[in-house]
């Protein structure tokens, strides 16, 4: 998965790295700004109140 | 997937290279616990770190808002009795009505309280809840309200620090409200005894001024809550100026925003 990645990219090593890089990036913000804070509240429903 | 196909065939056909199932698993399962790890990062310390300065902003501001941009006075430690003190209507549903200032939660700590504790509009966004028929800051009774203490900014995070004697300070649109912690309490989920106007002592008639503040216990965990109470000491009517003890905090809320 990973390797066809690596190979379909264009460029010499150091090219080929700084896509990689930027792309990787741009996942982990995708991640930090939408998926996270929408996944939160299902997987955490912590809950600090008493109730009946 | 089409582009990835073509590729392969094509390289295939000068060095034999297999893609295996296992070899495609395998990689999907590292990249999952890779986004796991990266979950717990962001929820413990980023998104943490990021709500917590949110909701206090949040309360600068709302401080800020009642000041009308005046400077904030301070009241003198001598003073004469501010009476009996004022109690507001009941806010509506999510509406933010009061801030609460602890200063064993730290020198700059003040996060907004609002209205119900539903997680959706007020725990999870807001900061604090306050329990919907438990009585109003000041009021002859038990103001009770309820916070995160792991995620969402964990405003509670630090209530198993309070000591007897501390201030807990209330603030709305009428003044501060000192209240002064008490003892803490372990209770079930259901434990809903902490909430009545004497805590504990279902349809007992209230003669006291209490607080009550409940939360998580363990950290992390959600097995126990963990209940500080605080009871009623005096109040600072807001013509009258802050309490200096969190002269800071007051005055620092009419540059903020």
């Amino acid at each position: 998965m990973y390797a066809s990645l690596w190979r379909v990219l264009p460029g010499p090593f150091f090219v080929r790295l700084l896509i990689v890089l930027a792309l990787a990036a741009a996942i982990v913000a995708a991640l930090f700004l939408w998926v996270f804070p929408w996944a939160l509240p299902l997987v955490t429903p912590l809950d600090s109140t008493v109730h009946e | 997937m089409v582009l990835e196909d073509t590729r392969r065939t094509r390289r295939d056909a000068k060095s034999p290279r297999r893609v295996s199932i296992i070899g495609i698993l395998g990689e999907v399962l590292i990249t999952v616990g890779v986004i796991v790890l990266l979950f717990l990062v962001w929820q413990t310390w980023i998104n943490n770190i990021v709500v917590s300065n949110s909701q206090r902003d949040d309360a600068l501001e709302q401080s800020q808002e009642w000041n009308k941009g005046e400077a904030v006075k301070l009241a003198p430690d001598e003073r004469a009795d501010p009476g009996v003190p004022v109690v507001s209507e009941a806010p509506a549903e999510a509406e933010v009505f009061g801030t609460l200032i602890v200063p064993r939660f730290g020198a700059d700590y003040t996060r907004p309280i609002a209205e119900s504790v539903s997680l959706e509009r007020v725990l999870n966004t807001r900061g604090v809840g306050h329990y919907t028929g438990t009585q109003m800051p000041g009021e002859v009774g038990n103001f009770a309200v309820a916070a995160h203490r792991t995620g969402w900014g964990d405003p509670f995070i630090d209530i198993n620090k309070l000591q007897l004697g501390d201030s807990v300070y209330v603030e709305t649109e009428a003044g501060w409200y000192r209240y002064v912690f008490r003892s803490l309490e372990y209770v079930s989920a259901a434990g809903i005894g902490v909430l009545d106007p004497v805590p504990q002592f279902d349809g007992a008639i209230a003669s006291d001024r209490l607080m009550t503040l409940t939360s998580c216990n363990p950290l992390y965990s959600v097995s126990e809550r963990l209940i500080a109470y605080a009871v009623f000491d005096t109040w600072y009517p807001r013509s009258e100026g802050a309490p200096s003890e969190i002269a800071a905090l007051a005055q620092n809320s009419e540059g903020a925003g």
